[in-house]
């Protein structure tokens, strides 16, 4: 279920192996349902709080109640946040897993078990701590609805005291999480408690493992791209809205909700200055979405997969008839409904082909949660500078699960609205104006908004065949000129949009290209890679079109490597075509699995292609 | 010298004339019903006084979606995706609340792939008229049924239509409409005046008017056609539209004879009784003379349901009153202390 299982060794444990500070990870394995999600998030806000770089990555089932979870913390006092396919430790409260849970730990490592889980420990090198979870809930007495809660909070205390996690943190965690609940936030805090000095008192540290304070993170803050991706549109001043729920995307427009009533209200009269619709469906959300954008307000949805492939044709229309819109699409792993709770990077052809008929997208590829906010806000200064849909793609693992991340930094450009012209603008041309006209050669033409009261202001928008003034027209050369003009736009893009960033090694003859959420794994591979004797470069893509440097990094090295989560290596493909001469330079490494990108993988499979 | 002096040109108390609210000239054939709504919605915007940059239009796809380029060509529109008309209106509604909207669609492009956004524009209520030009038959791909086609209709390359057709108007009422009109473009009066009403309404206003397609349908036999519509339209009543600066001047009329329903903005519809009693305001009424209808093949016309007073999605959203495409930008992007807080308030 959760990927490659680990090998059993035959060996003991060895009480006597190096002991490991801030450098495992430690998987919690419960039903969905049970509540322990507050559990596990004090788990890694406490690490975070003691300064210890650390991420949580929840694998969920597509279901409410009663299937199988995990999840998953990794702490690294060196920064590296991939997941790892292995745990050190396990936490294991789900009887039905049980078993296969065990066969994740990795050799020396540590199972937390309750012990009302009656089934044999089949793996003699592995350290096991049982949970007496029932007697102590039993002896505190609680109301039988509160008992799962308390279960969780019980191996919060536990696991605490055994790694030396720090109560004072896990008090005000609980107090940050519940700080409009105080009492529920003690009464959480004193099952911490319980549980610590039950295990303080009872279970010897026979373990290597263990937590220890570290500097402040003080330029970082935890959280998710979902919750970066809606403030970033908050604080880039989305005024619309339109929007339909599917996993994973649902999150962001409700971070959006969230916020928006303390971020958006106009200051001078307290109303609101966004609207968010819930529609009917994604043809509905994009199109709401269309009209906003074509009337001058700045225009989101956020979606994913299936709901992409609904609302193509009105992206091919806001395309041809140019139409700023936002479009996120945080991907899960398809074809079809595919693995709606697990995540990929399988969408990035059909955004790149995006409709019928020659079509060209900009898509913007975040891959940090900051980037999610940097990206949030300036896709609607793309947008509305290119008068074009704009793509950003994140996908679950980057939009759901928690990451340590730099702080979000506040906008460092102006808004841009684009070339709009209002009534005094047309005043001033004296209505010399067409809605398609290239006046001044970047292909990018001039655009009046609804409502505009000058008599020349006006123009008909259309899906149809039109000319510069936006009259249908069946004539060839105006249809050709028009489509040819739109391309340019992109060409102009290429040099505006985020530059790829460049991660180099000395002496590196190898290239590595990757985007988005892989980053961590790619960045973690680098350093295993050096440690194994090849030195890499690391390009990761942020933007497409590509911008000269992807052609330049491509060159400059003997051979690139090509790193994705999906099957057919979907960015290699797109590089290929866009740089014909050099797709002998190029080889795909991808992989679609459901699940996050280990350094490992890439260590092995580039090592494997290298001959080494 | 004798200069001739010049034309006086006629002019509404906007002072435009006729002319600034004409379109490009119309490529649809020659006696399409769709061209009389056409100029029925010129002729009722001249005699509102409308400033033709105060209205934008919006439209689908089809021969129906084709007609707002034929009038109003100095308002903004928006000819987008085949049954997404309503969604395209929603959203560009929006930027400037003070616009008025008209949706155009047809039978083809509400009743089927937009029958979803049809039934939901409704049930938010949002501020829009909402006019199909029902023809019963799909004209620009050169005659298929569409979903409103009467059973047993024949069409030419098509043969015999089996299914039960779907009533648009009963189908807005059930969705919850403010607003439920049909009516018939032969009679050019009613939907002028039908128009005006709309417009004026504060909530989805949704006209259904039967509208014949010169080309496809339209054997005098058949419910969509002129022959038919001319002989069997059954006027619900006499309606006129009254502005609120006539409306406030209103006599008393005499007890039984009209009904008068007052609109948001204060204009009046006059409802003058025709042979039997007919409420607008009763939904029951209004479902009871539509089940008549069908049962019956009467063409009834004119306002089947207003409720004037039922909240509209604006209401749902307390926005600012300035257009929101038309906010600055400093009023869009919160400060940089608020990010701060954000910062610390995130682990």
């Amino acid at each position: 279920m959760k990927g490659e299982k680990q090998a059993t060794g035959d060996q003991q444990p060895k009480i006597t192996l190096a002991p490991k500070v801030n450098d495992f990870s430690l998987t919690i394995c419960t039903v969905n349902g049970s509540g322990s999600t507050t559990a596990n998030n004090t788990l890694y806000r406490a690490l975070f709080r003691m300064g210890i770089p650390v991420s949580g990555k929840n694998i969920f089932p597509s279901n409410i109640k009663g299937l199988p979870t995990w999840f998953a913390i990794r702490i690294s006092k060196d920064g590296y946040l991939a997941r790892v396919a292995h745990d050190d430790i396990i936490v294991a409260m789900n009887p039905k897993t049980f078993a296969e849970d065990l066969d994740y730990c990795v050799p020396g490592g540590v199972v937390f078990y309750a012990d009302h889980i009656n089934l044999p420990v089949q793996r003699e090198d592995i350290i096991t701590y049982p949970m007496p979870i029932k007697e102590l809930i039993k002896k505190a007495d609680v109301p039988r609805n509160l008992r799962d809660y308390m279960a969780n909070m019980l191996y919060v205390g536990i696991v605490s005291q055994m790694l030396g996690i720090c109560m004072e943190s896990i008090q005000q965690v609980l107090r940050f999480q519940f700080i409009s609940k105080p009492s529920v936030a003690d009464s959480n805090y004193e099952t911490v408690l319980i549980g610590a000095k039950w295990a303080k008192a009872n279970l010897e540290k026979k373990d290597r493992y263990s937590v220890a304070t570290m500097p402040a993170l003080k330029d970082h803050i935890m959280a998710d791209g979902n919750t970066a991706g809606a403030l970033g549109a908050l604080y880039g001043g989305v005024e619309f809205c339109g929007w339909y729920p599917i996993t994973p995307a649902t999150s962001m427009v409700e971070s959006m909700m969230f916020f928006a009533p303390q971020l958006r209200k106009d200051p001078k009269t307290d109303k609101e200055t966004y609207v968010i619709e819930q529609a009917e469906d994604e043809l509905a959300a994009i199109g709401m979405v269309c009209g906003a954008g074509w009337a001058g307000l700045r225009s989101m949805t956020s979606t994913s997969g299936p709901g992409l492939s609904l609302m193509t044709e009105y992206l091919g229309l806001a395309y041809y008839a140019e139409i700023p819109v936002v479009v996120w699409d945080v991907q899960r792993v398809g074809p079809s409904t595919g693995l709606p709770t697990r995540t990929g990077q399988g969408d990035l052809t059909m955004s790149y082909f995006l409709g019928h008929g020659d079509t060209d997208h900009i898509i913007l590829i975040p891959g940090s949660v900051n980037e999610c906010f940097e990206f949030g806000w300036q896709a609607f200064d793309f947008a509305e500078r290119f008068q074009t849909p704009i793509l950003i793609l994140s996908d679950l693992d980057l939009g759901m699960n928690q990451w340590m991340t730099k702080r979000f930094i506040y906008p460092d450009k102006p808004i841009d609205r684009g070339k709009v012209l209002w009534e005094e603008d047309l005043e001033r041309l004296k209505g010399e104006w067409g809605r398609y006209q290239d006046v001044d050669g970047d292909g990018i033409p001039y655009r009046t908004l609804m409502g505009n009261k000058d008599p020349r202001a006006a123009y008909f928008a259309r899906g149809t065949g039109h000319d510069e003034y936006g009259k249908y027209s069946e004539n060839p050369q105006i249809w050709k000129a028009m489509l040819d003009r739109i391309k340019r736009k992109f060409e102009t893009a290429r040099s505006i949009l985020p530059n790829p960033v460049l991660r180099k090694k000395n002496g590196a003859k190898i290239g590595l290209i990757a985007m988005g959420s892989t980053d961590p794994a790619v960045f973690e591979a680098q350093d295993l890679l050096v440690q194994a004797g090849l030195a890499t470069d690391y390009l990761r893509i942020r933007a497409i079109p590509f911008s000269d440097e992807v052609k330049h990094f491509i060159l400059a090295h003997e051979c690139n490597y090509v790193l994705e989560l999906n099957r057919d290596g979907q960015l290699h493909q797109i590089l290929t075509l866009n740089y014909q001469e050099l797709s002998g330079k190029m080889i795909s490494l991808s992989i679609s699995d459901g699940m996050p990108m280990t350094a490992a993988w890439v260590q092995t499979q580039v090592m494997e292609k290298e001959n080494k | 010298m004798n200069e001739k002096p010049a034309a006086q040109v006629e002019v509404n108390a906007a002072g435009l004339s006729r002319g600034d609210y004409q379109g490009e000239p119309s490529t649809l054939c020659p006696g399409c019903g769709h061209n009389t709504i056409s100029s029925q919605i010129l002729t009722a915007c001249y005699e509102l006084n409308l400033i033709p940059e105060q209205i934008v239009k919006f439209s689908g796809i089809g021969c129906s979606s084709k007609s707002p380029t034929y009038f109003l060509k100095r308002s903004f529109g928006f000819n987008g995706l085949h049954g997404r008309m309503p969604s395209l209106a929603l959203g560009a509604l929006f930027a400037d609340r003070t616009i008025k909207g008209i949706g155009i669609s047809g039978d083809g492009d509400t009743a089927s792939i937009g029958f979803g956004q049809f039934k939901h524009i409704i049930r938010r209520n949002m501020p829009m008229v909402y006019i199909i030009e029902n023809n019963g038959v799909y004209g620009l791909t050169k005659g298929q049924f569409s979903a409103t086609a009467e059973k047993g209709l024949e069409l030419k390359h098509q043969g015999r239509n089996p299914y039960i057709p779907i009533d648009l108007a009963k189908e807005a009422l059930i969705s919850g409409a403010s607003f439920v009109a049909r009516s018939f473009s032969g009679d050019a009066k009613q939907v002028r005046e039908l128009i005006k009403a709309a417009i004026s309404h504060y909530g989805t206003a949704v006209i259904d008017i039967i509208s014949p397609c010169v080309t496809f349908n339209n054997r005098e036999d058949t419910l969509h056609s002129y022959v038919w519509g001319r002989q069997h339209e059954a006027p619900l009543h006499d309606i006129s539209y009254v502005p609120y600066r006539k409306a406030i001047l209103l006599g008393e009329f005499e007890e039984g004879t009209t009904q008068e329903v007052k609109l948001h903005d204060g204009s009046v519809v006059i409802l003058k009784k025709l042979e039997t009693d007919y409420d607008p305001t009763d939904k029951w009424h209004a479902l009871r003379i539509l089940e008549e209808a069908e049962m019956n093949r009467w063409l009834i016309t004119g306002l089947i349901y207003i409720n004037p007073t039922q909240p509209t999605l604006f209401d749902f959203h307390d926005l600012v009153d300035q257009p929101l495409n038309r906010l600055e930008v400093d009023r869009i992007r919160p400060d940089a202390e608020s990010l701060e807080k954000l910062n610390d308030s995130m682990y």
